[in-house]
């Protein structure tokens, strides 16, 4: 068994030293990081409460412009809220939806994708031909049809990223096991009456760990941009919950009088995606070089 | 050659079978049809008669060959927001939806083809990081964001452009460049690896010692053939445009399928929603059938792989 193993192919490990630290994307990394920090503890951090309205001090402008102060350091929006303390609140949706995107869409691609190109013929039909449909149905037309038949909500934005992100991890996955499946070590274990949950669990899923890494880093800003996207027409998450992309919908009626409630938000936004690309990028050229045209 | 065409047809029509029959799933498992299909002041009479029509005391799958029937005639129910057939309703609004959607992927293209081939020509120079500063920006921001900072910019302090509406070359603007902001990135990658590809070719090479003029070498033999990876995912971002559409439609009130169907959301407005992603589905399906069509005839080593 353990002989079998060692015949693993591994990526070409990072290792630890002083160059590779050094290599490290230390400005993504700080970003994400300053993210979960403020989805964990955002209701400590936030100078002002996200959702408390305060009408007199509605529309003050950012600290550095001319009418504006400092107690309020992004502005305030049409309802005098804190548009700081509310990007800082709004930052626990990305955080929610990114981890949820990973884990499940991950996860049922992971698993589709490793049955249909280890057990091929129709399996790998049926699979595939279900890839071809959930591709040919756009994500964001897919939401509005659950938001006209439930309510729209955080669940119906995780439900359609459930039904729709999948189908990109199996293909890729596919493709990989496909190879995978063709060498000794695999076509041994199938011989030594190793379980086929086993050879899954065991031979194929550390050798596409990789690859679905990198593919689940280069996700999150899409789910990201998908969730604000579906909050800025009023299919997503509602108030008085706090998301980005309701933040930029709020905003939107007065964009005449107030560009920082309009720009704000969408640099965090902009921000996040930036940084969680940049990291899917530096992790596809450091755990997977073989991709590097994804 | 022929056999190539038909089975990307069958398969074309497999995906459209497919993308109904998920649609149908969905509704029928999340709601009551007859309650979505019919406006809430309904009577019992009607209610009565949608459910005959539909015939949902029979099975699932009789149920859904009835719909497809339906579909196939071009009954996708009645708007009755708007008291028209919903179908009639999307094909009026389609073509401000096709012009909008050529426009951002011409304004992407019109992008991505410059700074791909000259990032590929003049690799590791300032112009090849510019583009992918620009190229990975462009990927970071939501297309809504980018419509709405170009109105705030544009629009809004320098008076420029109209922030809504359409009927002028200019209300087109905004709207094409905020929905092909995004593929920038992307189209960019793929003209600038396929461009490094061509550049080290021995026919370029040959051409070189021929004695051809360097801006000759890279934009008529070179980019034509590093065009044909572009081509290929073109039909991709294409469908991809029309998924955008939504957002941006709303966004600068453009008359187009996108913004009928997300109204239609908000009015409960079921058969337009239906028909609307339906419809959405088949020209998506559409146009990647013509574009791997149209590979398998600029590259006839693509009909081999089916």
């Amino acid at each position: 068994m353990s002989s079998v193993e060692t015949a693993t192919i591994s990526a070409p490990r990072a290792r630890l030293n002083l160059s590779a630290i050094m290599r490290l994307p230390f400005i993504p990394i700080f970003i994400l990081s300053v993210l979960v920090i403020c989805a964990i503890f955002g209701n400590q951090l936030a100078p002002h409460n996200p959702t408390a309205l305060n009408l007199g001090m509605a529309l003050k402008p950012p600290g550095w412009v001319e009418g504006g102060s400092w107690a309020y350091p992004l502005g305030t929006d049409n309802l005098g809220r804190d548009i700081l303390s509310r990007i800082i609140a709004g930052a626990r949706i990305s955080v929610i939806v990114a981890i949820y995107a990973i884990i499940v869409s991950g996860g049922i691609g992971a698993i589709f994708g490793m049955m249909a190109g280890y057990f091929g013929r129709t399996v790998d039909t049926v699979i595939m031909r279900i890839v071809d449909i959930q591709m040919s149905v756009p994500a964001l037309a897919l939401a509005l049809v659950l938001a006209t038949l439930l309510r729209p909500s955080l669940s119906t934005v995780l439900i359609v990223i459930a039904i729709t992100y999948w189908s990109w991890y199996a293909r890729i996955v596919r493709a990989e096991v496909i190879s995978l499946k063709q060498r000794d070590y695999v076509a041994l274990a199938r011989i030594a009456g190793v379980s086929t949950p086993v050879i899954f669990i065991r031979h194929l899923l550390p050798n596409i760990m990789n690859t679905l890494l990198v593919l689940a880093t280069l996700q999150v800003g899409q789910v990201i941009i998908f969730e604000a996207s579906l909050s800025f027409l009023g299919l997503g998450i509602q108030n008085p919950d706090v998301s980005w992309g309701l933040m930029l919908a709020d905003a939107r009626s007065y964009i005449t009088v107030a560009w920082w409630a309009i720009t704000m938000p969408g640099i965090a936004i902009m921000l996040t995606c930036l940084a969680a690309n940049l990291f899917g990028d530096w992790m596809r050229d450091t755990f997977d070089p073989k991709r590097r045209q994804l | 050659m022929w056999t190539y065409i038909l089975k990307r047809l069958l398969h074309g029509l497999f995906s459209i079978i497919g993308a109904s029959l998920l649609i149908f799933v969905i509704t029928r498992l999340t709601g009551d049809p007859v309650a979505m299909l019919l406006p809430p002041e309904a009577t019992e009479e009607m209610v009565r008669q949608m459910r005959a029509t539909l015939g949902l005391d029979r099975p699932i799958w009789e149920q859904y060959l009835i719909f497809a029937s339906h579909a196939l005639q071009g009954d996708l129910g009645m708007s009755y927001r708007w008291e028209m057939p919903a179908l009639t309703l999307l094909l009026d609004r389609l073509p401000a939806t096709i012009q909008l959607a050529s426009a951002g992927l011409l304004f992407s293209i019109s992008v991505a083809v410059p700074l791909g081939v000259l990032s590929a020509v003049y690799r590791g120079s300032w112009i090849d990081r510019v583009g992918k500063t620009l190229a990975m920006a462009g990927q970071a921001m939501p297309n809504f964001w980018v419509g709405l900072i170009l109105i705030l910019v544009f629009s809004v302090s320098l008076g420029w452009l109209p922030a809504y509406g359409s009927g002028s070359f200019r209300h087109l603007i905004l709207p094409a460049i905020a929905l092909g902001s995004y593929p920038v990135a992307a189209q960019t990658r793929i003209v600038r690896s396929s461009m490094l590809d061509v550049l080290d070719s021995d026919y370029i090479k040959m051409g070189r010692i021929l004695g051809a003029s360097e801006s000759v070498l890279v934009w008529k033999y070179a980019f034509r053939n590093a065009a044909v990876p572009l081509i290929t995912v073109l039909g991709v971002y294409f469908a991809a445009m029309l998924g955008g559409t939504f957002v941006v439609e709303v966004i600068f009130a453009w008359p187009g399928v996108g913004r009928t169907v997300v109204e239609a959301v908000f009015a409960r407005d079921f058969p337009v929603v239906q028909a609307g992603v339906l419809f959405t589905s088949v020209v998506f399906v559409t146009v990647n059938l013509l574009v791997d069509l149209s590979y398998g005839v600029i590259d006839p080593r693509a009909r081999v792989n089916v």
